[in-house]
């Protein structure tokens, strides 16, 4: 395509886009849609945008306004606890091991960056027994302590922070420490405020991985009371808390659980384009 | 990568860098308290990968030489974790057996989910970077976060939608019924994809030649291809990724040098010789990042088996990571799971390695530095800090 391409071409071309944006869109229009449907509704006409009636019925179990068997406000509490505490977490503690890593000269730090590496490459699944064995081990199973701390640092943040601080130039540093900061004061005052972009970013993704994260609370939780909104979408489709299909209710819950991620993704988007490129991709 | 490490190190490489190194005194013995800050600052990192990633990792690979059911402690003997040796291992590929023929079908499953995902998936985001890279297509914001919002989003979020698009009575039959097509029953159909190509051709039941056994299965039975329910993961796998790798290639576009394009428009070429002779062969480094990142991802695949019927039907959607997880907590028989796991595990660092290997040619060549943020994997890291770029750029 370029400037002179006849009109006809062009407008097949932008037809054809938008078939694909399509494509990729319309199954969220659906999703939403089918939200507002009744459970007969929503099979009757699968791909209607427009649910005819209203039927608010599925939101109100969600909301657990008239008593609701699925309790999936516990699960978004959850969700938000463990995402938030998770997400504080890495942010203070990657950058603190970031900054170590890069500035900070002590006999290992090689070392420990190649393991950090390593370590980053580790399958994911590959894990799921070991955490197992371990969260039983310290007698934590089925708690929040389980849930979060073995997530709490991540080596994929620390990489995203060294590498950052790696970009900025020593010599502001140099100036506090001469003046007598000590290594903490001067990573706590002059050089975390310079950080802002990557901590940003830092912040966004954390958010989005453990708000995201389904197999690391499946093998460490096992009650009600500990689901997220992942884990326990994940209970309620593969039915083992409903009877019938129940596809208004499946993709509300589904929906909520978009939504938080969807606004950050909407307000940050460039955030996220970086860190797909930096973190790997899940598969 | 290696560029990187080294440059950081410093005090290990003496006189690396140019200009004259600084005060001997508070640069060359490294500041007082450094060393103890250092330690300090990385403690916490220590202690969670150590206890949770470290030690674990351990214990599962004890683990997967024992009979552990689940009772007791694992590590106690007796009869709930008796020590049986490598029996584990060899019951996954040496002894003729329910477990084996299993865990056959799973290596079977995966293989032919990886074989048409990948391609699929690099290939799509190709095709759509190039139509988002063009000058002078209007909306291009639009389009890419289209095409790229999916990525974003949980994947049991998304797997539960395409649960409703996939049903008996949903979407993805309604708009086949639109051409006249009678669509299957998507998720209960255990038909592999080429038995029906061949059912097509009036090969039905097993053809004489194909009845030889490989580890336990007939070769009509590992030549099945996917089954349909598979397809249907294939389908949302290619969906919910290709964004992500898009953003790769697009990556990859921006940073080739604008005076290759000048030159082949001055050398009268069409549109599709530059892009078979010159824009492919410049993105060699992308694709092997995507093709690297997409093997590692498919051989992983875990959220959507889990949603998607947890290998039913006839165990046809059924793979060695979810299999490891169903044998360990479902059947109760941690050994097998955790051996199957770190057979997982072999592969994927296998895969790997083997990516290394091919590029290690162009490792060794030196290459230029990206400014800022780069990928911690050993392949590829030139295009993924060009990839950083691109994202500030949007």
């Amino acid at each position: 395509m370029t400037a002179r391409t006849p009109t006809w071409k062009l407008a097949l071309f932008y037809g054809l886009l938008i078939l694909f944006a399509l494509f990729f869109i319309y199954p969220f229009f659906i999703q939403i849609a089918t939200s507002f449907k009744s459970d007969a509704a929503a099979t009757d006409n699968p791909l209607g945008l427009i649910p005819n009636p209203l039927d608010l019925s599925a939101w109100k179990r969600i909301f657990g306004i008239g008593g609701s068997a699925v309790p999936i406000m516990t699960w978004t509490q959850n969700s938000f606890l463990v995402a938030i505490v998770i997400t504080a977490g890495r942010v203070f503690l990657d950058s603190l091991a970031g900054y170590a890593l890069s500035r900070l000269k002590f006999r290992g730090r090689g070392f420990l960056f190649a393991t950090v590496l390593a370590v980053m490459s580790v399958p994911g699944v590959a894990l799921l027994i070991p955490k197992f064995l371990m969260v039983k081990y310290l007698g934590i199973y089925d708690t929040y302590t389980a849930m979060i701390l073995p997530l709490i640092v991540d080596a994929a943040g620390v990489f995203i922070m060294k590498q950052f601080f790696d970009t900025i130039p020593v010599s502001i540093e140099e100036a506090a420490r001469i003046d007598g900061a000590s290594v903490f004061r001067t990573f706590w005052s002059v050089v975390l405020p310079m950080a802002k972009p990557a901590l940003l970013t830092l912040t966004i993704l954390s958010f989005q991985g453990s708000w995201n994260e389904f197999t690391h609370f499946l093998v460490t939780t096992q009650s009600p009371e500990r689901k997220t909104l992942v884990t326990g979408l994940a209970s309620l489709a593969s039915g083992e808390l409903s009877s019938g299909t129940q596809y208004p209710l499946k993709l509300g819950a589904a929906l909520l659980t978009t939504i938080p991620v969807a606004i950050l993704f909407f307000a940050f988007q460039r955030h996220f384009t970086r860190g797909a490129n930096e973190g790997g991709v899940k598969g | 990568m290696t560029t990187d490490v080294s440059a950081t190190r410093g005090r290990v490489t003496p006189g690396r860098g140019s200009g004259p190194r600084r005060g001997g005194s508070a640069r060359g013995r490294g500041r007082r308290g450094d060393a103890a800050a250092g330690w300090l600052f990385t403690a916490p990192m220590i202690a969670i990968l150590g206890v949770f990633l470290f030690i674990p990792v351990l214990m599962a690979l004890y683990v997967s030489l024992t009979s552990w059911n689940g009772n007791g402690s694992p590590f106690g003997g007796g009869e709930n974790a008796r020590f049986v040796g490598l029996d584990n291992y060899t019951a996954l590929f040496t002894e003729d057996g329910l477990t084996r023929e299993t865990f056959m079908q799973s290596l079977g499953n995966n293989f032919w989910f990886v074989l048409f995902v990948v391609p699929l998936q690099t290939a799509l985001a190709f095709f759509l970077a190039l139509i988002v890279n063009n000058r002078f297509l209007r909306g291009k914001g639009f389009f890419r976060t289209a095409f790229y919002f999916p990525s974003v989003t949980s994947s049991i979020a998304i797997s539960v939608v395409f649960i409703f698009l996939f049903a008996n009575s949903g979407a993805v039959n309604a708009v086949l019924s639109w051409f006249g097509i009678d669509g299957p029953a998507w998720f209960s159909d255990s038909r592999g994809l080429f038995h029906i190509v061949a059912g097509a051709f009036g090969v039905d039941g097993t053809p004489a030649f194909a009845q030889a056994e490989v580890f336990g299965r007939t070769l009509w039975e590992w030549f099945a291809g996917p089954s349909v329910a598979m397809c249907v993961v294939i389908f949302l796998v290619v969906w919910t990724t290709t964004g992500t790798f898009m953003l790769m290639f697009l990556a990859a576009l921006q940073d080739l040098p604008e005076e290759v394009d000048e030159a082949a428009l001055l050398d009268g070429t069409s549109g599709w010789q530059k892009l078979r002779h010159i824009t492919i062969p410049m993105l060699k480094p992308a694709f092997f990042l995507v093709t690297t990142l997409g093997l590692i991802g498919t051989w992983q695949v875990f959220d959507q088996i889990y949603v998607m019927g947890k290998g039913a039907p006839a165990n046809t959607t059924l793979t060695p990571a979810f299999l490891s997880y169903k044998q360990s907590f479902t059947s109760l028989d941690y050994g097998t799971g955790a051996a199957i796991s770190f057979v997982v595990f072999a592969l994927i660092v296998a895969i790997t390695s083997f990516q290394r290997w091919l590029l290690r040619d162009r490792d060794a060549a030196p290459r230029r530095r990206r400014r800022g943020l780069g990928l911690g994997r050993p392949v590829g890291s030139t295009t993924s800090g060009a990839a950083a770029e691109a994202g500030d750029r949007a």
